[in-house]
């Protein structure tokens, strides 16, 4: 359990789920869903409220159970099982801390009810505070602690049983941005310490992409794609993706021969012929000037808007009706109409969402 | 704002109805437990602690206080051992919670009276279950110690005074919060063991505060043992009655309630603290 963060999955995933479905009455909450974890993997479940991720972490830790499909940990099933009987442990939304337990008795709890010999409950008590930083509150009650103190009481007590699988239902949702940011690097630095694979739910795609190995994005109780942070960015696999991570421009393209054209854009691809979706990130539009290599796409456009960021500036182009978000750094840009440009490999090809 | 005029005859009313009906009888009452009567006619108002002297020196007293805190105390156990089984089934796993509740409260609405006679035609000797026993064949003849007994009491009271426990239980047990129980089974703990670890544990301001009610109301009572009791199962309440009319003796009755009441004082004293010990919200 002390293999380092692996970004790919080795021959047997910690943890399988296969073509798993789960509905409540006539509303389907995940349709089909097949996902592996690895060992020590910090994976996160991104999705929009209302995407089953959280259903999809409740079937994991064994409060729901599926209506078709199955999970593996380690090539048992354990879908049938209740929660007190899986290796897996979890650190609820609002922390779930026991309110007439002590700090340490919320830590200890898990270890007394598995009946841990006495002589190491204590310690082990003693080591999981340490880690979270929050020995001096052992005798605490948890109404006296802060929100991101109970944050560290909640995880000590999930990870002192020293679970396989450690779920995490938007553990920093309750925290203001300062501490959240803090609690993210922590959360991240942690997990490299123990080795344990972190299931980590989110609606906060920067949330995840900071923090994860790799992320799973979920739609409508269907993955849409699972990848590390970087490639899901760089090739997002549709337009949900492309425009759920970050911000991205799509542009609805018609095929002729390996042409692409969208209104005043007109570039080559190896997409089949016919109506075609591109994404574009804004970043990676540019003003063309001398400097522009040949073969970059070159389109003429009229700046509608303006957004000072800070680092950055947002412009609005509108290329012969289309409208594109572009961010420019420090370049000296057009007001009306100017040309731009961007690098062939970053319009990317993607399917069109459901 | 309301000026001080208003806020003064708003005021009046409650004020008065107060002092009316709860100051001044509890005075009088006060006041009559240092009286005595005079040749079983009169009371005069010469002022001492003979009427409490009376009470530690006769036992009857004390015996019946005892035996009306054992039978408070039968119909308290009774009524949490039904109370929370079926409050903890409401609040966790009946489908229709609202009808089960009502159909706990719907009793209430019906006079005591009717209830406490309910059971006399159940219990009596000539009643539904003697009946029922002879004609099965389980008994030959009326079982006598079913009514006229401390037993009829207790079964009664209990009747009457279960949803009163079940109600400040089941309150209590819809506020644990369901992620607590979660997290029990999430670390590992069997539902059984959840219950004796988080549950139960959460639920004992409520089970103090319903365990309160059919104590004290019980306590008090005094229509179960008149309608049901018979001479063994009589209560401190039957015995106020008495000296309140046909003995008239008010001075000692009113020792005897002012006893009571600073005992039941006492218990609500001691509940709210043991109540506040074990809220954590």
């Amino acid at each position: 359990m002390t293999t380092p963060a692996v970004t790919s999955t080795p021959v047997q995933p910690l943890l399988s789920i296969n073509r798993v479905a789960k509905r409540f009455g006539n509303n389907i909450v995940l349709r089909d869903v097949s996902l592996e974890i690895a060992h020590g993997e910090f994976l996160s479940i991104l999705g929009e409220s209302g995407s089953g991720k959280t259903t999809l972490l409740r079937l994991i830790a064994g409060f729901e159970h599926p209506d078709s499909g199955s999970i593996s940990m380690a090539g048992e099933r354990i879908d049938a099982l209740p929660p007190y009987k899986r290796r897996v442990n979890t650190v609820f939304q609002s922390y779930a801390l026991f309110p007439h337990l002590t700090v340490a008795e919320n830590v200890a709890y898990g270890l007394k009810v598995n009946k841990t010999p006495k002589a190491e409950v204590e310690p082990r008590v003693q080591q999981s505070l340490a880690m979270v930083k929050m020995n001096s509150f052992a005798k605490t009650k948890p109404s006296k602690l802060s929100d991101g103190q109970q944050q560290r009481v909640a995880l000590a007590r999930a990870l002192v049983n020293r679970p396989r699988l450690l779920l995490l239902d938007e553990p920093l949702s309750a925290l203001d941005a300062n501490l959240r940011r803090e609690m993210q690097f922590e959360l991240k630095s942690l997990q490299r310490e123990v080795g344990i694979a972190f299931v980590f739910v989110t609606h906060d795609q920067e949330e995840a992409m900071t923090m994860s190995d790799r992320v799973a994005l979920l739609r409508l109780g269907e993955l849409e794609q699972v990848a590390s942070p970087r490639e899901i960015y760089k090739s997002p696999a549709t337009a949900y993706v492309a425009q759920f991570i970050g911000h991205s421009n799509l542009l609805r393209c018609t095929v002729s021969r390996g042409i692409a054209l969208c209104g005043s854009i007109i570039f080559t691809t190896s997409e089949p012929d016919g109506p075609a979706v591109f994404s574009l990130r804004p970043e990676a539009i540019r003003v063309a000037g001398v400097a522009t290599p040949s073969e970059h796409p070159r389109f003429k456009a009229t700046v509608t808007r303006q957004v000072f960021q800070g680092a950055t500036e947002l412009f609005e182009l509108d290329c012969a009706g289309i409208t594109l978000i572009s961010k420019i750094y420090g370049a000296r840009v057009p007001t009306g109409e100017g040309d731009f440009e961007f690098a062939p490999a970053e319009i990317i090809p993607v399917k069109e969402s459901r | 704002m309301f000026s001080r005029a208003y806020k003064a005859a708003v005021a009046i009313p409650p004020i008065f109805w107060v002092a009316a009906f709860l100051l001044t009888p509890y005075l009088l009452l006060f006041c009559n437990s240092f009286w005595s009567v005079q040749g079983g006619q009169v009371v005069i108002h010469n002022w001492g602690l003979q009427n409490y002297k009376n009470l530690l020196h006769v036992p009857v007293y004390a015996e019946v206080l005892l035996r009306s805190m054992k039978i408070a105390g039968g119909v308290t156990l009774l009524a949490l051992l039904l109370g929370y089984p079926l409050a903890y089934y409401v609040a966790f796993y009946a489908k229709h919670k609202q009808l089960l509740y009502q159909l706990v409260i719907i009793p209430l609405w019906v006079s005591y009276l009717v209830r406490a006679y309910a059971w006399k035609t159940i219990l009596g000797t000539d009643g539904v279950l003697n009946t029922l026993l002879q004609y099965l064949h389980i008994t030959h003849g009326p079982a006598e110690f079913l009514l006229y007994s401390p037993f009829a009491v207790v079964l009664t009271l209990t009747h009457i005074y279960t949803p009163f426990a079940f109600l400040p239980i089941y309150a209590a047990l819809e506020h644990v919060p369901r992620n607590l129980i979660e997290a029990s089974q999430d670390l590992g703990a069997s539902r059984v063991t959840t219950f004796w670890r988080v549950v139960f544990p959460l639920s004992i301001p409520g089970v103090i505060a319903g365990a309160t009610f059919a104590f004290v109301l019980s306590l008090g009572d005094f229509l179960a043992p008149l309608l049901l009791g018979g001479p063994s199962g009589v209560m401190i309440s039957n015995i106020v009655v008495t000296l309140f009319g046909a003995a008239y003796d008010w001075p000692l009755g009113a020792a005897i309630s002012v006893c009571m009441m600073l005992l039941v004082i006492a218990i609500l004293f001691l509940t709210e603290r043991l109540e506040k010990k074990w809220s954590f919200t």
